[in-house]
Parts: structure tokens; C-alpha cells; sequence
């Protein structure tokens, strides 16, 4: 393996919400870091497919780390989202009674928020959640009202996080799998890579699905993920539903199959929970889409089938010990057995997403205590300009913005209104987009009704332009992904 | 020897399913079946004596708005001829900017039928972009 | 800017409107084209099949939109093209293009004429991964004929209706492999001509009854899974087979695109997810007319081409003002197995003017001669045998002037269409 001069202080594996938040929190001092991401684009494992929700954090056992670190993290969203210019809305989520039991079930809930200090709980009738969601079922009894509830659009708060990182100093390498550490005794001196190996002083795990591998590799055990496999059904968004979220009552190993808005105006269900075997395995099941239907009908009985646009799967890295697993390896730790400079973040399933900005600060926290030096930035910005949305301008704005770049007045995307110049943009941001769906992702282009119908050829025809190469090497999500296969008169041997 | 053969009549929308007795040698329709119409008749003796089809394709080009041009058989060719045709096509290049009703090819495939342009397609012109109000040089 | 009329797509309903507009001594017409040239899908649809009726001829898509174009121009039709309309309200468009930015258009009369949206894998919620190569077939057709770029090398189509099987063929001449076509209906889509001149010809092997239920692949397809259906259309388990593939084309409905008409308050029809029309095509609001595939999916574009012509003319007299509006529009009811009429509403005077065209699709084939019943207050205004009727062939009808007293008086119109039993 070729060796990469000059040691890191810190390296990152995993361009996740939390391998970004942590990068950035990072980027605020003097430290050379480094951000690995196997996949092409960063928050395309657990942190592309989720409810997007930012829990109020009623649900999570009080003395926890899901907790603690649900709500620290639900409180920082505000200002998160502000400074990095991230669709976020605190509009409050319901729990939903469907039983006396039910009920009862409310009470535990909102009693646990208490200890787990979410202020604002409160027991209502069904009907007066029914005032806020009329379209919630006639059978609702009454609802936990959690105010500090809210939803987010969680690959672009990765993606705003990953980019002012990367504006602050962080390097970030896409398409850098990390294979395994380097190490000199017990004691980790650097990441291999398939790209080289990259000598540092710490490293954190922000490994997600493969948290417990990118563990073994550091010599701990006793500690496995199962990836548990969550579906999802998208609508369209002249069929708006709900304003808020309504949960149904949790069960043990999940909150259950919900109805919710997205930051984007549609209506998304689901999850439903099932533990499989391959953690490369996002294929989305007849059974299970019937029973996300089935589910989020409970709640909102009006969803209508034919009103679906888009369904999905995420997969949840659940840990086996059933909370975060938050630990730090320092240099000549007492235990014996294993190697220092290691800090370790496994199992961040739900409530990952909320309480990811609290994490990225305890990892922080958890190496200055253990003894890495951190110097501020005085050039830091913790702000990340928000970039135009021509779809939300007003029409002067509009105006100016063309003015500025023509390209802005040539829109590519008829559903979502997403323009060439967004598009441009996003190719050549921080954290640049070279694929479909990284530009799906960010610009929301072939989100809408039409599913990329329109923009697909002209979108790859922009991505070939700007990245200086030929059509058939655009992809949709990386190598081997690519959308056009030869030319219409090239090869065609059956003939 | 008369053979069974099965063939959908396509002279109208109906598509009936005929059910036909056909003499090879003759060339002839003996019998036949499931026809709503006389129609039926030659259609079934043309289509098993010698089917014909009308081809359309694209051909590449040179220094156009688009890199392909729609073109079409002049009218219709033997159906053995059309594999052969699309392969002679596929070697075809032509100059932008093309005309509609333009021969691509003079007797495709030795079939003795010219394949035409589709439609007109203009030079690009790299200088200036096409024009938003149209019309659209040449 | 300000016109006389404006129309919003320039595809066969659009120019055929534009040139009915100017013909009509409409001042100034301007179409509004969001891609970088006029014709609409006609451009990307090489076969022939077109313009028999209108022309007398049987000319390929671009053909037939070179004659429009043609004669738009020769008659001063002005266009915006690589624009994009982004709200309407009567009387006035904005739009947006690269060269002059926001544009407010002042228009007399409007004219919708944005065609259809092709139904995507989302909405069918297709069980499976999300890989490279599963593309609808209208977009596939785009990059084959104008782009010039293969979406794959090996394909199973699902859906049997024209497009699916013109491009089965348009593939296979290409040089690509069409596995399979797989129709979840007992019957075939489309027309019996692509079948046998798309399929058949190829030895492309058709399943009727039968779809898909998984899509395999990571990062490209590499598989797609069929399964037989039951007359529900529920999958019948043990009937799955792997059919491997590196593309899906999906041919599985047309969907008019009408979220500017819904923008601009325009009553929709559920049944068509069109706008509500009247026999000039105007539609609720006054000085908005709609036309072709935006009002209901037609199967030829040479009917496309006339109810362009109706809304263009009637468009340019509105805004000429030489128009009085109907005291009272008639409502057509769709009855015993049509699943919609169009026009939804009509104008009895019309009856005095001329015959009326009526157009409409069953729900359900009947493969036997039935008997179309048009009644107006219980009375039986006209029958019409047909040998079949299939929801895939659009019924046209004419109300002939005769009728005019009848419908004048009625509160609605019904048509309906029964098996000729007997």
C-alpha cells in the first residue's frame, strides 16, 4: 500500500450526518482532518433513507444515550439549520391513541419526556388533534402533543455540513473505502484505504452500517449491527395529508409506522422494522409496502394508492446493545486488549438523525478530554450560504439571479421548477454532485410527479458538459450505475 | 401441399385472427377463417407470399442541431430486405443540414426504394445558439 | 409582451391551434415551447402511422410536425422555444427562459396544449431495488432517436400499449435485445398492427396477464422478476420467473399534464385528468381552451390535430371579441361503460351550427357488436352499432343538427354502450 505523507490529526470514517456534523464541529479548530466516504457522494448510507424526523424525545428510555442525546440534539437543531441554511421546521408531532390502552401509553410517554427534560408535553383529545389534522382517523381517541417535534431534510443538513466542513479546512475523499487500520502495537497509526493509507493520531468511527467491522479492526468485539430494514411510500404533494407528524404508539423495537411531512411538502409513511441479513440490501417488498400502507391507513385512512409517487427502503444500523454505543480508546488505555486513539460511535439508529449534532460535539468534547489539543479558528465561519432555490424566489429575485447567470432561467426539471443553474451549481459545490442521484438529492430534480422523465436527458447531458466527459459515462449513483449504455449507432452486434 | 397457417389480419384496427389454408407453390389462399371482412383475403395472400413493410430509422450527422436524423423507406420494401437495409443505414452519415423529403439513400439495400429525410434538421451553429423565436435557420 | 393568442406547447395540438388562431386573423400568436425545438413528441416518434386522415397520407411523427411547422411559420406564428411556463391566471402567463429571464405575457386567449406526463415506476410502486436502467419508454424513445444514446443493451418491457411495442422494434433495429413484453391485462394494449409488425415480426415473445414484481440489480439492473396475475391483477405466487436484463422499459399509461390548468383554476375531470371542456374546448374559465393530450389521451394524433384547430379558432375569436358566451352549457353524463365523454359539457346552439363530435372511452372491451346509446330527458336521441368496443381505441360520435331541440331541453345527455344482445 502506498503511504500518504503527512499524518492527520483526526480521520473520519463515514460521510453520514454524523461523520459530517462531527467534521465540521471539528473543522471550528486546528487540526488536520480528514472525512473517508466509500460511496460517491456523502449521506448515502442509514442518513439517505429515514423519517426525517427531529425527535422531541418522549420515546428513548430516560438514563439512555438515545436520551440524552435526542434531546440535546432536537435543541440545537434551530440554530444548526439556521447557520447552514437547511430546510427545518419545528411544527410539532402527535403520538396517536387508538385504545384506552393506548392512552395509558401517552401517560408513560409523556412521563418519560419529562425525565428526559423535552419541555411542552401534552395529553389532547382526538378531536383536537383532528383540528390541526383533520385528516387523522375518527377513531383517534387523543393524542401526546410534543411541540419541539421536527422535521428536516437530513441529506441536506449532511450534505450543508459536509460542504462547510470541507469550507473550513476539512479534506473530505469520496470514493475512499477504508479497508482497515495501520497499527503499531495496540496503539492505531493510520486508516488503509483503497486509495493509500493516511497515517493520523485518532480516529472515529462513524462507520453506520459496518460500525462493528470498522470496530473489529480496531480489536473490539462483543458488539454486532443488524441492519433493520425500514420502507417507505412518498406522495404526491397536491395530496398533502398532514402539517405535522402523527405517530401511532411505539412498539419495543420500533415508533411504528407513521404519517408524516416532508420539509419538501410531500406526505411520506412508514417505517416498517424488519432485520435482515445483508447490509447491501435496499430492495423494497411487495409485503412490505402493503404493510406501511396498511399501517399508516390506521392513522390516516384517506391515503390513497394511486396518489403514490416514489417508495424507498432504509436500513437502521441497530446496535445489539440496544443504545448508542459511545466510547472513546485513548493511547494506553487500561484495558487490555485495546488499542488507543479510537473514538466509537455504533448503533446511532433512531433517534441518530436528532441527536447527530450532539454527538459530532461530544466526539469534540471526548478528545479534548483525551488530551488532543484544540486550537480555534479565527477564520472559521460557521455559516453555509444557502444555495438558490429559483422555485422559492420571489420573480425579482428570479430576475436578478438570471440576470447574474442565464443559466437560472432555463428550467430542467418541469415538477420541481429546478433550473441549469442550480443544477451547475451543485457540480461544482464544495461537495460537488457527479451523479444523478446526487443531484436528485440536492437540487431535487426528479423528485416530482414525473419521477425524472423530462430532466433525465438533459441532466446527463449537463453532467457530461460540466464534468468534461461523454454521456455514457454518467452514472446514476457511481461506477457501474451508468445511464446510457453506447451510442444509438455504436456496437449493436444483433443486428 | 396446402399448409394451416394463423396470421392477424392488420388492414383495420379489428385485428382479426385468420385462420388460413395456403398453398405455397400456387401461392394461393384457399380457405379462410375468422376474417369480419373480404379484406382478409389479400391481405393474407400478400402477407404469405411476399410481406412487405415500410422501415424507419435514424442516420447519423454531421454538424447538426442533433446527432441522428429521422429517415423512412420511400415506400414499402420486402420484409426480408429490412435487417439488410438497417445495417447498410447504420454505415450512413450525412452533412447538416438536412432537408425534409431529402434521399438519404438512393435503392436501399438493393431493394430499388430510396430512404428519405423525415423531417428538415439545421446546421448547428456553434457561435450562436439556435435562436429563441423561431423560425430556425435554413 | 402581449398577443392575441398565446399557446402553451408546441406540439401537434399547439401548432394546429397557433395556425387555426392566425388563420383566424388573431393579431399576433405566440407558442410557448419548453423544449429547444416545436413538435412536441412527434419529433421523437419516427414511425409512421400519421396523418392518414389529415393529410391522406401515411407519414412518420416528424413528417407530420414539419408540415405544422411549415406552415406555422409561413403564416407569421411566432414561438419561444427552450421556455417553460411557470403560472397562468386568465389573461396573463409568466414564463422563464435563458435569454430574456422572466417574461410576463399578456394574452387575449389561452390555449393549453401541454400533452401528457408517461406514468412512472414510482406510482406503480414496483418492489425491487433502485438501479441504473429503469426508464419509461417515452424517454427512452427521446434518447434513442434524438439523443443518440442507448439506455441499455438488453430490455423487458412492461406494457403493452403502442409505445412499448414501436419501441421493442425501434430497439431491435438498433441492436438491442428485447427479452420479453409483459402486459398485466388479458389482452393486448395497443394496436394488432405494432403487434405484429413490432412483436411478431421479431419473435419478440409476448405475455399477456402477466408483470413485474421485482426489479434485481445495485447498481444497474441486472434482472427483473415476472410473475403471472389473476383477473384482480394480484400476482399468482409460483408463477415467478427471473428474466435477467440491464434495462426496464415501462409503457404503463399516459398522464395529462395538468398542473398549470389546476394552477390556473380550471375544473378538472377526474375520469380523463383533463380539464372540463366544452365542444370549442374552452374550458371553465373563460379565454382558457385546452387541447389534445392535456384534455384526455387521444391514440391519433390527426384527431389531436382537429381539436387543436377547434380551440385555436375558438381561442382567437374570444380574444377578437367576436364571441358571445353560451347562456347555458348542456352536461354529458358518461353512463353504462364509458369511462368518459369529451367534451364534458356542450352548448345546445352548437346543435344549430353544425354536428357535434363527441369522443369517449369504455372501461371495458367488448369483443362483440354492441350498440352506442346517446339519450337526452329519456328519449333516445341516436344509436350505433360497432363491432367492438376496447377502452384502447377511442369511440368518436356525432350529434347530428337534428337533435338540437332535444338537448336544447334536456338537463343532461347520456351515452352508454351495451353488448347488442339477441
Amino acid at each position: 500500500m502506498q503511504r500518504v505523507d503527512a499524518a492527520y490529526d483526526v480521520i473520519i470514517i463515514g460521510a453520514g450526518v454524523v461523520g459530517c456534523l462531527t467534521a465540521r464541529a471539528l473543522s471550528r479548530y486546528r487540526l488536520r482532518v480528514l472525512l473517508l466516504e466509500k460511496a460517491s457522494d456523502v449521506g448515502t448510507g442509514a442518513t439517505k433513507a429515514n423519517t426525517a424526523i427531529v425527535h422531541a424525545g418522549y420515546d428513548p428510555l430516560p438514563g439512555t444515550h438515545k436520551a440524552r442525546f435526542n434531546v440535546r440534539g432536537n435543541n440545537m437543531y434551530p440554530q444548526l439549520c439556521a447557520e447552514l441554511n437547511v430546510p427545518y421546521s419545528r411544527q410539532g408531532d402527535y403520538v396517536v391513541a387508538l385504545s384506552q390502552e393506548d392512552m395509558r401509553t401517552l401517560e408513560e410517554l409523556r412521563e418519560r419526556g419529562r425525565r428526559n427534560g423535552v419541555s411542552g408535553l401534552e395529553i389532547v383529545s382526538g378531536d383536537q388533534v383532528r383540528r390541526t389534522e383533520p385528516a387523522l382517523t375518527p377513531q383517534a381517541l387523543g393524542g401526546l402533543w410534543a411541540p419541539s417535534g421536527g422535521i428536516v431534510d437530513p441529506f441536506l443538513l449532511t450534505v450543508a455540513a459536509a460542504e462547510n466542513a470541507v469550507t473550513n479546512g476539512i479534506k473530505l475523499l469520496l470514493e475512499t473505502e477504508a479497508l482497515g487500520f495501520e497499527k503499531d502495537g495496540q496503539r492505531i497509526v493510520g486508516v488503509r484505504t483503497d486509495r493509500g493509507t493516511f497515517p493520523c493520531q485518532w480516529v472515529v468511527n462513524c462507520a453506520g452500517l459496518h460500525a462493528d467491522e470498522v470496530m473489529a479492526w480496531a480489536g473490539q468485539d462483543g458488539f454486532t449491527i443488524t441492519p433493520r430494514k425500514g420502507e417507505y411510500v412518498v406522495f404526491d404533494k397536491a395530496k398533502s395529508m398532514v402539517k405535522t407528524v402523527l405517530f401511532p404508539c411505539p412498539t419495543p423495537i420500533s415508533k411504528g409506522i407513521l404519517v408524516t411531512l416532508t420539509t419538501h411538502g410531500n406526505t411520506l409513511i412508514g417505517p416498517n422494522a424488519q432485520n435482515i441479513e445483508n447490509r447491501e440490501d435496499w430492495a423494497v417488498t411487495a409485503q412490505g409496502l402493503a404493510e406501511v400502507l396498511q399501517g399508516a391507513r390506521k392513522l390516516v385512512p384517506s391515503l390513497e394508492a394511486r396518489d403514490v409517487i416514489a417508495v424507498f427502503a432504509g436500513l437502521r444500523p441497530s446496535g445489539s446493545t440496544g443504545d448508542f454505543l459511545m466510547e472513546v480508546h485513548q493511547v494506553g488505555a487500561t484495558l487490555c486488549g485495546r488499542p488507543g486513539g479510537f473514538v466509537n460511535l455504533a448503533g446511532i439508529e433512531s433517534p441518530g438523525l436528532t441527536a447527530a449534532p450532539a454527538l459530532a460535539q461530544w466526539v469534540v468534547e471526548a478528545l479534548e478530554d483525551h488530551g488532543l489539543e484544540l486550537e480555534e479558528k479565527r477564520e472559521y465561519n460557521p455559516l453555509r450560504p444557502a444555495p438558490p432555490r429559483f422555485s422559492k424566489l420571489s420573480r425579482r429575485e428570479q430576475t436578478a439571479l438570471i440576470e447574474k447567470d442565464p443559466r437560472y432561467g432555463r428550467i430542467v426539471c418541469r415538477c420541481e421548477m429546478v433550473t441549469e443553474g442550480e443544477i451547475v451549481r451543485a457540480i461544482h459545490a464544495p461537495v460537488p454532485a457527479r451523479t444523478y442521484d446526487a443531484l436528485k438529492r440536492r437540487t431535487r430534480c426528479g423528485t416530482g410527479r414525473c419521477q425524472g422523465g423530462f430532466d433525465t436527458p438533459r441532466v446527463v447531458n449537463i453532467l457530461a458538459r460540466e464534468l468534461g466527459v461523454s454521456p455514457l459515462e454518467v452514472t446514476k449513483k457511481g461506477p457501474g450505475s451508468e445511464l446510457v449504455l453506447r451510442g444509438t449507432k455504436e456496437g449493436g452486434d444483433a443486428l | 401441399m396446402a399448409e394451416r397457417r394463423r396470421l392477424i389480419c392488420i388492414t383495420c384496427p379489428m385485428g382479426c385472427q385468420l385462420d388460413v389454408l395456403f398453398d405455397p407453390e400456387s401461392g394461393r389462399v384457399l380457405e379462410i377463417e375468422g376474417h369480419g371482412c373480404q379484406r382478409a383475403w389479400s391481405y393474407a395472400e400478400k402477407e404469405l407470399t411476399h410481406p412487405t413493410r415500410m422501415v424507419t430509422t435514424t442516420v447519423r450527422v454531421r454538424g447538426g442541431v442533433w446527432p441522428l436524423v429521422p429517415v423512412h423507406t420511400a415506400e414499402l420494401i420486402p420484409k426480408s430486405a429490412i435487417f439488410p437495409l438497417l445495417r447498410e443505414l447504420r454505415r450512413v452519415e450525412v452533412q447538416a443540414p438536412v432537408r425534409c423529403g431529402q434521399v438519404i439513400l438512393v435503392s436501399g439495400a438493393g431493394t430499388g426504394v430510396d430512404v428519405l429525410a423525415s423531417r428538415d434538421l439545421p446546421t448547428t451553429d456553434v457561435e450562436e445558439p439556435a435562436p429563441a423565436i423561431y423560425p430556425p435557420a435554413g | 409582451m402581449r398577443c392575441d393568442v398565446a399557446v402553451i406547447g408546441g406540439g401537434p395540438a399547439g401548432l394546429a391551434a397557433a395556425i387555426a388562431a392566425q388563420e383566424r386573423d388573431a393579431r399576433r400568436v405566440l407558442v410557448i415551447e419548453r423544449a429547444e425545438e416545436l413538435g412536441g413528441i412527434l419529433p421523437q416518434c419516427i414511425h409512421n402511422g400519421f396523418g392518414v386522415e389529415v393529410f391522406g397520407e401515411d407519414l412518420t411523427g416528424p413528417t407530420y410536425a414539419q408540415r405544422y411547422m411549415d406552415r406555422a411559420f409561413e403564416l407569421g406564428v411566432e414561438a419561444l422555444l427552450d421556455t417553460m411556463v411557470l403560472e397562468i391566471s386568465p389573461g396573463r402567463i409568466t414564463a422563464t427562459n435563458a435569454r430574456h429571464g422572466i417574461l410576463e405575457i399578456e394574452a387575449g386567449a389561452i390555449v393549453l396544449a401541454m400533452g401528457c406526463r408517461e406514468r412512472p415506476r414510482g406510482a406503480l410502486a414496483i418492489p425491487g431495488t433502485r438501479p441504473a436502467g429503469v426508464y419509461t419508454a417515452g424517454t427512452a424513445q427521446r434518447l434513442v432517436n434524438i439523443e443518440g444514446v442507448m439506455p441499455g443493451e438488453r430490455f423487458v418491457i412492461l406494457g403493452s400499449g403502442d409505445i412499448g411495442m414501436i419501441m421493442a422494434r425501434r430497439l431491435t433495429f438498433e441492436g438491442a435485445r428485447v427479452e420479453r413484453v409483459l402486459e398485466i391485462q388479458p389482452f393486448v394494449s395497443g394496436l394488432m398492427r405494432n403487434y405484429v409488425q413490432c412483436l411478431q415480426d421479431f419473435d419478440i415473445p409476448l405475455q399477456r396477464s402477466h408483470t413485474v414484481v421485482d426489479i434485481r440489480g445495485d447498481r444497474r439492473v441486472e434482472a427483473v422478476v415476472s410473475a403471472e396475475v389473476d383477473p384482480d391483477w394480484h400476482p399468482i405466487p409460483g408463477t415467478e420467473e427471473v428474466i435477467p436484463c440491464d434495462t426496464l422499459l415501462l409503457s404503463v399509461g399516459l398522464i395529462p399534464e395538468n398542473e398549470l390548468s389546476r394552477q390556473a383554476g380550471v375544473e378538472l375531470d377526474e375520469a380523463t385528468g383533463g380539464p372540463v371542456v366544452d365542444e370549442r374546448f374552452q374550458t371553465s374559465v373563460p379565454g382558457i381552451f385546452a387541447a389534445g393530450n392535456v384534455v384526455h389521451v387521444y391514440d391519433l394524433v390527426d384527431d389531436v390535430s382537429h381539436a387543436g384547430e377547434r380551440a385555436g379558432a375558438s381561442a382567437a375569436e374570444f380574444a377578437l371579441e367576436r364571441r358571445e358566451e353560451p347562456a347555458r352549457k348542456v352536461r354529458l353524463r358518461a353512463g353504462e361503460n364509458i369511462r368518459y365523454i369529451v367534451p364534458q359539457v356542450l352548448d345546445p346552439e352548437g346543435l344549430r351550427r353544425g354536428e357535434q363530435r363527441l369522443q369517449m372511452r369504455v372501461r371495458r372491451p367488448i369483443e362483440a357488436p354492441v350498440v352506442l346509446r346517446v339519450e337526452a330527458g329519456g328519449e333516445t336521441l341516436l344509436r350505433r352499432r360497432l363491432r367492438y368496443v376496447r377502452p384502447g381505441e377511442m369511440v368518436s360520435l356525432t350529434l347530428p343538427e337534428r337533435t338540437y331541440s332535444q338537448v336544447r331541453d334536456a338537463d343532461e345527455v347520456g351515452v352508454s354502450v351495451e353488448e347488442r344482445g339477441g
